[in-house]
């Protein structure tokens, strides 16, 4: 009995540490961003699509927004795309674009062809916005609280699970936009 | 005619190998700032190729890291102020050398605690049989089998 006693307890240990091990990794290849819980990083941005303006952080303070890195070579943004349009369409929180180091032409091209889901898209010609944020690819999609604090950051596209499953319910009032 | 066309091959092989190690071609002017340079650029990781560092991978985001370590070296900041400003953006898994913590500490200090436990309990077991052999009167001429 007692010379079982020993490994025993070992064994029960090492399935402590292995479980909580499991439990806590992230999924496979997403780093989990140090910027959740803490506040977005300020930005000023060119507007894409108009010269005269410009988009910041500023501007959006004391509303929730959804902060959307893509840009035309990034394959997974055109997959994520149509998503991105009916959350457009459902008009529950404000799109925002981050065009990532991208060139303006392709872009436009871009949003003339797919549609245009943001309310103001900002362009990232040199990429130090995107590093501010921790972006390391795109698409990547940051939400921001009304207090300017980032909630939730999702990498990779959005889809209809990641919608309805992280994004909906962090938002205030029982949004009803579950298409 | 075979020398020449070995003389060839060797040559686009050893031009093709010299252009694939030339991805980061910045150099600063100071060599105390360039040897700096080299070292943080090599020890932290890029992020999009994960086992690659920064001055090893030809990513866009690569380039663009080394960009800002080389712009904040020159303005003199010091190597912590420019581990800080990754670790805060990209989190502690951009550095490749892991700092200290209590939440890995198990980490640094497990393999050798379980090395230190393995011996006490190898320790343990020799003694024993040593002390079976001791008190066992057919020990010395069968060798242990029964």
């Amino acid at each position: 009995m007692n010379r079982f006693a020993l490994p025993l307890a070992l064994f029960a240990l090492l399935v402590v540490v292995l479980a909580i091990g499991i439990r806590h990794s992230p999924e496979k290849g997403i780093i989990v961003s140090p910027l959740v819980g803490r506040a977005a990083p300020g930005f000023a941005l060119p507007s894409l699509t108009d010269a005269h303006q410009r988009v910041s952080s500023q501007e959006l303070k004391g509303r929730w927004y959804l902060l959307n890195v893509w840009g035309t070579w990034c394959v997974e943004c055109r997959a994520e795309h149509s998503m991105l349009m009916q959350v457009g369409h459902a008009g529950v929180i404000p799109l925002i674009g981050l065009d990532w180091k991208d060139e303006d032409d392709h872009a436009l091209e871009w949003l003339a062809q797919l549609g245009n889901p943001y309310q103001a898209i900002g362009v990232d010609h040199d990429g130090r916005t995107a590093i501010d944020w921790g972006v390391y690819g795109a698409p990547e999609t940051f939400l921001v609280n009304t207090q300017g604090v980032v909630v939730y950051k999702l990498v990779g596209p959005l889809t209809r699970e990641s919608w309805t499953r992280e994004i909906l319910p962090r938002l205030p009032r029982p949004a009803s936009a579950g298409f | 005619m075979g020398a020449t066309r070995l003389g060839l091959v060797l040559a686009v092989v050893l031009c093709g190998t010299g252009a694939a190690y030339g991805i980061d071609a910045t150099s600063l002017a100071d060599p105390v700032l360039e040897a700096r340079y080299l070292q943080l650029t090599h020890e932290l990781r890029c992020m999009q190729c994960q086992n690659q560092s920064i001055a090893d991978s030809p990513v866009g985001l690569a380039s663009d890291l080394r960009r800002e370590v080389h712009d904040m070296l020159l303005a003199g900041k010091s190597d912590e102020d420019v581990r800080a400003y990754m670790v805060s953006r990209y989190g502690e898994f951009i550095l490749f050398r892991p700092r200290f913590s209590w939440r890995n500490a198990w980490l640094w200090f497990g393999p050798p605690l379980l090395l230190l436990m393995g011996l006490g309990v190898a320790v343990r077991i020799v003694r024993q049989r040593a002390a079976l052999v001791a008190t066992d009167p057919d020990a010395a001429d069968d060798d242990g089998r029964a």
